[in-house]
């Protein structure tokens, strides 16, 4: 039992996904430019992880070892549509704001280092608990870098105003270059270093 | 003519997959310390991407679009599937070309050859190219033949070489600094990353 904690809690925190083993990058800045498409995002990877995770586990024994990579893509891929078709009629603007990274969760380096690294060796409710772990950590670095990027870029959470209008009104500005591209990478790079400040057996040397 | 030069400039310097879009990201960090292999790793995304999108056009506009096998029938759902099934395939057919004409640029490749399937800027590119389709014909981003999707290809593929020869440069000379131990490596590439992206953002009001 302690096991299965322990393999929920540490890519929360020091085995993170996105900020210490670097995956999934690509979509996790992308879509940060506003927290809703950041926790649609979040969750979908969250679902689609746990669901080919399990998947793949069950299958682990009766794939050919040769053609392992073209099986995991093509149940990622699956589950990738389904998703994105529920998206399409169920979250229409998220789905639109989301635009091409929903389909992009199929090449998101987490899905394939997890199904490799945990599903193929370990058994189905391992790779589940494995799965909803990695999944979260992804969300929470992308609700953390959006939550900064909103705010500060747009004044809102949300779509909602939170940053009070008396405040505009002495001068205050919205910092429109926080929803530019490169300030996604620049908080990232920004977490990371607090994170290896703060457990320094993370610093490379 | 004047449409195919357009696109392929815009997609070198405006649309750039890592600056803008952050596509292929992963391999864009992990393979970019030292000049040499992301050159190699630079062309070989360039190739993979100027065979895999003519492919992938041909299939979405031949096979899955509407009304194109079947009367009525709209495949184009099925469309992330068998991208990635032709990505993969190519990609093996790829690693199996340098395996046999240049065992040195496979050593150094190692790994990230097989990733160049898991390679965002590859299936992105392809989504890109399957959102422009239904763009107006007038647009630069419009993507309206096999010719333009080669120069779509070409674009990226060189905006993305650009991208990485020029980090790795930067990251050989980086590691000699003394920067403070916890922004050492990965925190100090991102923020690099991140200047280099806003030197980029300068092409955007380019008008092409």
């Amino acid at each position: 039992m302690s096991n299965l904690k322990e393999t929920f809690l540490t890519p929360l925190g020091l085995n993170n996904p996105v900020a210490v083993q670097v995956l999934g990058i690509c979509s996790a800045l992308a879509v940060t430019a506003q927290l809703e498409p950041a926790i649609v995002m979040g969750l979908s990877v969250t679902i689609i992880l746990a669901l080919a995770n399990v998947v793949i586990s069950l299958l682990r024994n009766t794939i050919p070892n040769r053609i392992r990579i073209i099986v995991q893509l093509v149940v990622v891929a699956t589950l990738v549509t389904i998703v994105s078709e529920v998206l399409k009629a169920f979250a229409y603007d998220v789905s639109v704001a989301l635009s091409v990274y929903v389909g992009l969760i199929i090449t998101n380096c987490i899905l394939m280092g997890r199904l490799e690294a945990f599903a193929m060796a370990n058994g189905p409710v391992d790779s589940l608990v494995d799965g909803i772990g990695n999944g979260l950590g992804y969300a929470i670095i992308l609700v953390i870098v959006a939550f900064i990027r909103e705010l500060f870029g747009a004044g809102t959470l949300f779509g909602y105003q939170v940053i009070p209008d008396c405040l505009y009104e002495a001068g205050y500005m919205n910092c429109g270059l926080m929803l530019m591209p490169p300030m996604a990478l620049i908080i990232l790079g920004c977490i990371i270093w607090a994170m290896r400040a703060k457990n320094p057996e993370l610093q490379e040397k | 003519m004047e449409h195919f030069i357009s696109l392929f400039v815009r997609s070198i310097f405006v649309d750039n997959m890592i600056f803008a879009f952050f596509l292929g990201m992963c391999s864009y960090l992990a393979v970019s310390k030292n000049v040499k292999t992301a050159l190699g790793l630079g062309l070989a995304v360039i190739f993979v991407l100027c065979v895999t999108l003519p492919v992938n056009y041909l299939l979405y506009t031949k096979v899955l679009g509407p009304d194109c096998l079947v009367e009525g029938v709209d495949l184009s759902f099925l469309s992330f599937i068998l991208f990635i099934a032709v990505i993969a395939g190519i990609v093996q057919l790829v690693e199996m070309v340098v395996e046999k004409f240049s065992p040195s640029l496979y050593a150094s490749l190692g790994i990230f050859l097989p990733l160049i399937a898991v390679n965002c800027a590859i299936m992105g590119a392809s989504l890109f190219m399957q959102q422009r389709i239904t763009m107006s014909p007038d647009s630069t981003q419009y993507i309206g033949g096999v010719s333009d999707c080669l120069a779509y290809a070409l674009g990226s593929g060189l905006g993305w070489l650009l991208a990485i020869v020029g980090l790795a440069a930067i990251r050989e000379k980086l590691s000699y600094n003394a920067a403070p131990a916890a922004l050492k490596g990965l925190g100090l590439t991102f923020i690099t990353v991140g200047l280099m992206a806003m030197a980029f953002m300068c092409f955007s009001g380019l008008k092409i």
